[in-house]
């Protein structure tokens, strides 16, 4: 590419870079919603039966009572699941979680940390995440997968034993459920702050530029 | 936990006090299921006030409608709830119900006849001892609520299956609905596969002695495969039928196949 002309093919290759493809976008906001949608109504399933000390304040529970939180759940958990199942087969088909994602290499990710709380760590290039973004992404799919198949198993019990089996039993699972939703809202909360430290990563996420 | 005061073993009165406090009908709830009381944070996201109306609700119950069909659909009547060793048994077993243990029906054992209704050839009352008399077989099983918690208990009585075939049940007909003695009167409909999975079961007893007024007195329907609220005690009366006739949780909202 050497060249100082600009030929056709690459005009039309790169007219402006897109830095999310429009399926990315489109899936992004509607495990968003869902996602919150999930979250919320959790809570409020959590507070019938806590399982530490604490229950979650009703202002930020959906559905009104028990009955209610879990006619959300169990509405938005559709939402959730297809969303996601197409997400997988879209990242994997389409080979953006291999060209995104990888290599995860643990000298990379110490380096972008000690770069990151440096606040050295460049946004200049959106198109390629940095090791510290990779490892948040793949582990928030992770535990995106881990949070469906505990759930999964603790509404069908009997029927999926086994995926509850998986996880040692009943209770275990709905343990590593909680603990998956407090993974999630934890990197929500930073992917947040880290979006709007970076309005141009939102800006891509809306209208893919 | 020792120097609590315990009503009856296995019982803890405040813990009772307190699950039943939790689980009182409120009959200002049923409007909160669409989430009027609490979507400050929604209706902050999403700038509108798109769950705060009838709508929503109406679209909730849609799809626990689509939910019961998918979860019927997916039923294994095969598919056996895991049995556990009698280590395993959860030691006490908890009292759970929207009213305090004082407040459980006392059922006398003379007087009480389970009456048979319905799309049945022989629809004779029974009494305690002719129950008592069936083959009975037991069952170590988990009991997981609506709420989220789970107990391990040992539940001793008749197939559910064996007793309709017995008493001639239409087993085509889409439900078994079981009247109880519960205050406020208690009912729940049991889909008919889910009555005859083989570990559904007209219990007599918990943990091999006769069963206590905690857990239904003079008998409950265990049903493994189902939510604890979809395991009616004090049960006085079954219905062979094809209405959907509702049930006490399940008007009020929960789903009414509830089946894991």
């Amino acid at each position: 590419m050497a060249s100082l002309t600009v030929t056709d093919a690459q005009v039309r290759a790169n007219p402006a870079k897109v830095i999310q493809p429009a399926w990315v976008r489109v899936m992004h906001w509607i495990n968003a919603f869902a996602m919150i949608l999930m979250i919320l109504s959790g809570w409020q399933i959590y507070n019938a039966s806590p399982l530490f000390g604490f229950t979650f304040p009703r202002e930020y529970t959906l559905g009104g009572w028990l009955g209610g939180g879990l006619l959300w759940h169990f509405a938005a958990m559709w939402l959730l699941m297809l969303n996601g199942l197409a997400y997988l087969v879209t990242g994997f088909a389409t080979g953006r979680f291999r060209k995104k994602l990888l290599p995860i290499t643990p000298s990379g990710v110490l380096h972008d940390v000690r770069a990151a709380l440096t606040f050295k760590l460049g946004h200049d290039d959106l198109t390629v995440y940095n090791y510290v973004q990779r490892l948040l992404y793949a582990g928030i799919i992770v535990v995106g997968v881990l949070i469906v198949l505990t759930g999964l198993g603790m509404w069908k019990p009997v029927q999926l034993y086994y995926l509850v089996a998986l996880f040692g039993d009943y209770p275990t699972a709905r343990y590593v459920h909680f603990f998956c939703m407090a993974a999630i809202c934890a990197f929500l909360v930073v992917h947040v702050l880290l979006a709007l430290l970076v309005p141009k990563s939102l800006r891509a996420m809306i209208i893919g530029r | 936990m020792a120097k609590r005061p315990f009503l009856i073993p296995g019982v803890d009165k405040r813990l009772l006090i307190k699950d039943s406090i939790k689980t009182m009908p409120d009959v200002s709830r049923r409007r909160f299921i669409a989430g009027g009381a609490s979507l400050g944070a929604l209706t902050l996201l999403t700038g509108c006030d798109v769950v705060d109306s009838s709508s929503a609700e109406e679209m909730l119950k849609q799809v626990s409608k689509f939910n019961d069909a998918v979860q019927a659909f997916i039923f294994n009547p095969d598919a056996l709830a895991p049995t556990f060793p009698e280590s395993a048994i959860t030691k006490p077993f908890p009292f759970n119900a929207y009213y305090d243990l004082d407040d459980a029906p006392v059922v006398s054992a003379a007087d009480w006849k389970l009456e048979v209704r319905g799309l049945v050839d022989n629809k004779k009352s029974w009494t305690l001892d002719e129950l008592y008399k069936l083959p009975q077989v037991t069952q170590i099983t988990r009991h997981i609520c609506v709420e989220g918690w789970s107990a391990i208990g040992s539940w001793t009585g008749a197939p559910l299956r064996d007793f309709l075939k017995l008493i001639g049940a239409d087993t085509r007909a889409k439900y078994v609905w079981f009247q109880c003695a519960d205050k406020d009167g208690y009912n729940s409909p049991l889909d008919m596969r889910s009555a005859l999975h083989p570990q559904t079961q007209m219990t007599f007893k918990y943990a091999n002695e006769i069963l206590p007024r905690a857990y239904g007195f003079p008998m409950k329907i265990r049903v493994p495969t189902k939510l604890g609220f979809k395991n009616p005690k004090y049960v006085v009366s079954m219905e062979v039928t094809n209405d959907y006739k509702g049930g006490y949780w399940e008007d009020q909202g929960y789903n009414s196949f509830s089946g894991s």
